[in-house]
């Protein structure tokens, strides 16, 4: 166990180092998820909608679009002088590489929210503070979940003929709990009610988590063997 | 010619079934002629859940035996199981107009499922045209089938926590009426008809996939 998360981390170093040194797949997803705020806040009448009750759905739409943009970079990164060979020839587990690609793609995922979740506050002038440490953790949750399964179709998708094409395809029907519970239970918060009635929707997000990190761990050995 | 039988006995069990529906079963008394889509849409829900829950055993027994047959029924059974929600899917809206007085509803658990049911399907679809080499292929599309499986609980309790926070439909939402005995033979006939249908389906296109690949196999070795 201790030799995969080790394995895991070194993975996970060697993504971010390459995604720290040409920060392009970041820069594209922060940007993408700012215009959508912008978008998404003039999509709808503001004084039929009120900005607060739009914000958690806005949120965590954009939130699964934008991880996707990272998500295909995960495993693309590889394919350039056929990397992936390397990568699956060195001496760390198959699991280990799947679990460092998705500490990576957590990461990232994370930094993302970090800028996002602010400016979607400044933007729609929500009463952030008394909420943060309960929205944190429904980030937290729906990030991991995101990450899980969309890293194993990341690393399918890209083998496939469609690429790119076919990852939204593949993960969007996936990511459909986690946008239905991370929303209800963020707009729960923000219309001040107590984070115990969002408790129902955390414990959704946490069984999805447990269920398909375990699942896509390890149906990972089965997408690179050769 | 070799006759194949059970295409046959599917396909009269189907027209037999169906005129029962039509013709010799009462009508129901609040939601009349519409109720008649009831043994059609609901075998055909049965199937869709049946081809996909095979789908998903044949993908898990695939990635452990490694036999290119469990691939082929689950090619083919995935195939037939989209048919069928398609027909959940067209005929479900069909009686939902005059009988909730809508088309769609968000709130029930069962449409928005079939939906997503047929999207992952779909897509396990796509995913296999899209990969060229047939041993990755079966292998991709086993980890998609197993994992499709373990998706539509999670979409189930989402919707259904979702729905009790919203109104439920106001026009007539049959509660799970106990049916007279006329109506549930017509049922159970048409369970019975339609599940030879699927079978039927499933082993046509499965022949048609040994054919397929026979083909391929024979096209590479001359090469």
């Amino acid at each position: 166990m201790a030799d995969i998360l080790f394995g895991a981390w070194l993975i996970a170093r060697k993504d971010l180092a390459i995604e720290f040194r040409t920060r392009s797949a970041f820069l594209s997803a922060l940007v993408f998820a700012l215009l959508g705020l912008v978008i998404f806040y003039y999509a709808w009448d503001p004084t039929a909608v009120a900005a607060s009750d739009l914000a958690p759905g806005v949120l965590w739409v954009i939130f699964t679009f934008s991880g996707l943009l990272g998500l295909h970079r995960s495993f693309s990164v590889e394919t350039a002088d056929h990397a992936i060979d390397g990568l699956l020839a060195s001496p760390v587990s198959r699991e280990a590489i799947f679990l460092g690609k998705a500490i990576a793609n957590l990461i990232f995922v994370g930094a993302v929210q970090a800028i996002a979740i602010p400016a979607l506050a400044l933007f729609y002038n929500l009463p952030l503070g008394n909420v943060a440490g309960p929205l944190i953790a429904i980030a937290i949750l729906a990030a991991i979940g995101l990450v899980a399964v969309g890293t194993l179709f990341s690393a399918m998708a890209v083998n496939t003929r469609l690429a790119e094409l076919l990852l939204p395809m593949l993960a969007l029907p996936f990511f459909v709990p986690i946008v239905i519970a991370a929303s209800q239970a963020t707009s729960k918060l923000l219309s001040g009610r107590p984070v115990i009635e969002a408790g129902a929707w955390l414990k959704l997000l946490l069984a999805f988590d447990i269920v398909f990190v375990v699942a896509c761990t390890l149906a990972y050995p089965f997408t690179v063997e050769d | 010619m070799k006759i194949s039988w059970l295409p046959a006995v599917a396909g009269l069990a189907v027209i037999g079934a169906v005129i029962r529906a039509a013709f010799f079963t009462p009508l129901e008394a609040k939601q009349g002629a519409a109720q008649k889509i009831f043994y059609i849409h609901v075998p055909a829900a049965w199937v869709a859940f049946l081809a996909f829950g095979l789908v998903a055993i044949a993908s898990g027994v695939f990635l452990w035996l490694r036999d290119p047959r469990l691939d082929r029924f689950a090619e083919s059974s995935a195939e037939v199981g989209v048919v069928f929600t398609t027909v959940v899917l067209i005929t479900g809206p069909l009686w939902a107009k005059p009988i909730w007085g809508t088309y769609w509803a968000w709130w029930d658990v069962r449409l928005v499922s079939t939906l997503f049911l047929w999207f992952i399907y779909v897509s396990y679809i796509v995913l296999r045209g899209a990969i060229d080499s047939p041993e990755m292929r079966a292998r991709y599309s086993a980890v998609l089938g197993i994992l499709g499986a373990l998706l539509i609980p999670f979409i189930h309790l989402s919707v259904y926590l979702f729905a009790t926070m919203h109104p439920m439909p106001i026009v007539g939402k049959p509660s799970a009426p106990s049916l007279p005995n006329e109506m549930l033979l017509t049922l159970f006939l048409s369970l019975i008809s339609f599940t030879l249908l699927y079978f039927s389906f499933v082993r046509s296109r499965y022949h048609y996939a040994v054919e397929r690949d026979t083909l391929i196999e024979a096209a590479n070795q001359h090469a």
